[in-house]
């Protein structure tokens, strides 16, 4: 991959109605990359698209594109295309129209204009859909044209605002693979905007993890996961108990009144830290071999796994095990050095990792689905 | 009940319209009674074409309510795109604003423009009483129902779309030209019907703000019923009542084809 950096955000602010929604950004991505920011519902990941895009001036700030700064280059100007969260076709052009629309604007020649209508609709596979309204095509299929619409001008980067929000999940998944592929035969550069963990994890080179306009934590989907830096990263991407620790030393930890050995190191004497285990990682072995014994208060069934709820002295884990321990039953765990991983306090510190409160409907509640006030919007 | 209550419908259908049923078969009649009939004709209808002053009053009419028409249309869709990009309660201030002069009683409009154009003609010498004062007040007074028509079908539109333009290279002007235009253009159109039929029809506002130098068909009509009732008047009522009545079929017509499509999506 190249390394060239093709994007740069450098210490971006912007308020509306006076609530800050990014404070001091700052963002540097390479040509040819995947990135995915990702974060949930009302964090800012619109706005920093929309300021790449031209369509959001930042208080204060600068944006760089392949080093010239382009703050005062109006959309029509920059090299750049988006994909709207709603697709955003023109509903009185047929989807040959559609495509051809940012190249008319250009003057190009028709011969020319033609073929690269043919050329992208094959590339979403909408080859032979021309004359088609686009009213009549289904959500899937409008945000394929979209897309063509949006390469068929030859960008170097392409915007996607959740993209693939508004579709069932089956064809969610192909579409994640297809924009995949899409963008690893074209080479550009993709920005992509999601609030899906599992998506941004399966699609991106780099993911940007924000949260409350700040970016939390910039890596690769492995980094990101497993080398959490706070408790919001370790607590939004997948499933985190998360404890408080002390570190005693390097490669020393102790919480629940134990010191346990972990393969981190670089912090001070004595300093509290955050430790997170992940579900999957603990293994469950009888009571009396365990490091921590603990009592399961709920077992859910997952399909590929049992969800189980444990309580250790009053603090309640979740741990992902195939073999299944009825509620009350007593049970020991063991945590090798490699499944526990220390996190710098941060100001998320105490707010996430305990499964105390935990129950399904919750769960389903939390999750950040689709704007639904959009969608009243536009049927108002 | 049921037969009652078509009774009570016939009865309200007949008082409405047997006076302008009335007039227009009076509008034929070959003698100058009107109450009785003695036989078809169209001399009315001759007479009316050869009239200089009711001419001149239609030639009025027509002029200031296309005039009227193209500019209230601009000035409301403006005026709506506006509205739509300005937050929540700002945005009912200003409906409310825009609808108030709707229920306004007219009186009221037509003396306080009136008032208003006296005014700025005794300190600048501007805007005496006549053409320009009437088409002003045309223009004033159709803009809300161009607001009104224009809004609905803006609130339809994806508010992406105008990016999404700008986004493929257009310019924002020619962005509002190629895709936001098109997208509003059904209630653009039944906006400028709405104003077009608006200022034929008025009256009250026309009175108090149209001089002696022009006068339009309705003020030149009560100028003449004044001074006698000619059955040329039932000839012009009828084809008025005509004119509007095909404006309003058309401006149905038109909403109705717009709003099927709203439901498909
Ligand atoms: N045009 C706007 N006017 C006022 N507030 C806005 C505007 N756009 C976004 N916001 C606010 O900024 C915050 C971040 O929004 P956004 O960038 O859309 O978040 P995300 O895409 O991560 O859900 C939200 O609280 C939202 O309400
Ligand atoms: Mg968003």
């Amino acid at each position: 991959m190249q390394t060239k950096e093709i994007i740069k955000l450098k210490d971006i602010t912007v308020s509306f109605d006076g609530e800050p929604v990014l404070s001091g950004l700052d963002l540097n991505i390479s040509d040819g990359e995947f990135v995915t920011l990702l974060g949930p519902s009302g964090c800012g990941k619109t706005t920093t698209l929309r300021i790449i895009g031209g369509f959001v001036t930042p208080d204060s700030g600068s944006v760089f594109f392949d080093g010239q700064d382009i703050a005062d280059l109006p959309p029509y100007k920059r090299q750049v295309n988006t994909i709207f969260q709603r697709y955003a076709l023109f509903p009185h052009l047929n989807v040959e129209d559609n495509v051809a629309f940012g190249m008319r604007v250009q003057k190009k020649k028709p011969a020319e204009i033609k073929e690269t209508v043919d050329r992208m609709l094959k590339l979403v596979n909408l080859a032979g859909f021309n004359k088609r309204k686009v009213e009549t095509l289904s959500g899937g299929q409008q945000q394929r044209v979209a897309i063509a619409r949006a390469l068929a001008n030859n960008p170097r980067v392409l915007l996607l605002d959740e993209p693939l929000a508004a579709l069932d999940l089956k064809l969610r998944k192909d579409m994640q693979v297809e924009l995949k592929n899409i963008q690893k035969s074209l080479g550009i550069t993709f920005i992509y905007v999601t609030h899906d963990q599992e998506e941004a994890l399966s699609m991106s080179d780099t993911v940007v993890v924000m949260d409350a306009g700040r970016i939390q934590q910039i890596g690769t989907p492995q980094d990101i996961y497993n080398e959490p830096e706070n408790a919001f990263v370790a607590d939004f991407i997948g499933e985190s108990n998360i404890l408080d620790g002390i570190m005693h030393e390097d490669y020393l930890v102790e919480f629940f009144g134990r010191k346990f050995k972990c393969l981190d190191a670089g912090f001070g004497p004595k300093e509290p830290v955050d430790v997170v285990i992940r579900p999957e990682d603990i293994d469950i072995v009888p009571a009396d071999k365990g490091h921590l014994t603990g009592k399961v208060t709920a077992v859910t069934f997952k399909g590929v796994h049992f969800e189980t709820i444990v309580d250790f002295k009053g603090f309640k884990w979740m741990i992902q095990t195939t073999d299944y321990y009825p509620v009350d039953s007593v049970i020991g765990i063991v945590l090798n050095p490699e499944d526990i991983h220390i996190m710098k306090k941060s100001e998320y510190s105490g707010m996430f990792g305990d499964y105390s409160s935990y129950s399904e409907e919750f769960d389903e509640m939390a999750n950040p689905e689709i704007d639904l006030t959009e969608e009243a919007e536009v049927q108002e | 009940m049921k037969t009652l209550s078509r009774i009570y419908n016939a009865l309200i259908f007949l008082f409405l319209y047997a006076p302008i049923f009335v007039l227009i078969v009076f509008s034929f009649n070959d003698s100058k009674s009107r109450v009785v009939w003695s036989g078809f004709s169209l001399r009315w209808y001759e007479e009316l074409f050869q009239d200089e002053e009711i001419l001149s009053a239609l030639g009025v009419t027509l002029s200031i309510a296309v005039i009227a028409t193209i500019v209230s249309t601009i000035i409301g869709t403006m005026a709506a795109i506006g509205f739509r990009s300005v937050n929540a309660r700002l945005r009912r201030v200003l409906m409310a604003l825009n609808n108030f002069p709707m229920v306004n009683p007219e009186i009221v409009t037509g003396i306080s423009l009136m008032l208003l154009f006296v005014f700025i003609h005794r300190t600048t010498g501007l805007l005496q009483p006549g053409y320009m004062a009437l088409l002003l007040s045309h223009i004033t007074f159709c803009i809300p129902y161009v607001v009104l028509q224009v809004l609905p079908r803006l609130r339809q539109t994806n508010p992406h779309m105008y990016e999404a333009a700008m986004d493929l290279g257009c310019r924002p002007l020619s962005a509002f030209f190629k895709v936001m235009l098109p997208d509003i253009f059904p209630g653009v159109l039944t906006g400028a019907l709405m104003a077009f039929t608006m200022s034929l029809d008025d009256f009250v506002i026309s009175l108090f703000t149209s001089g002696a130098s022009a006068q339009n068909l309705s003020v030149t009509i009560y100028a003449m019923v004044k001074r006698r009732v000619t059955p040329e008047i039932n000839a012009l009522s009828t084809l008025m009542f005509g004119a509007v009545l095909i404006l309003l079929v058309a401006i149905n017509v038109l909403q109705m084809k717009s709003t099927p499509k709203q439901a498909k999506k």
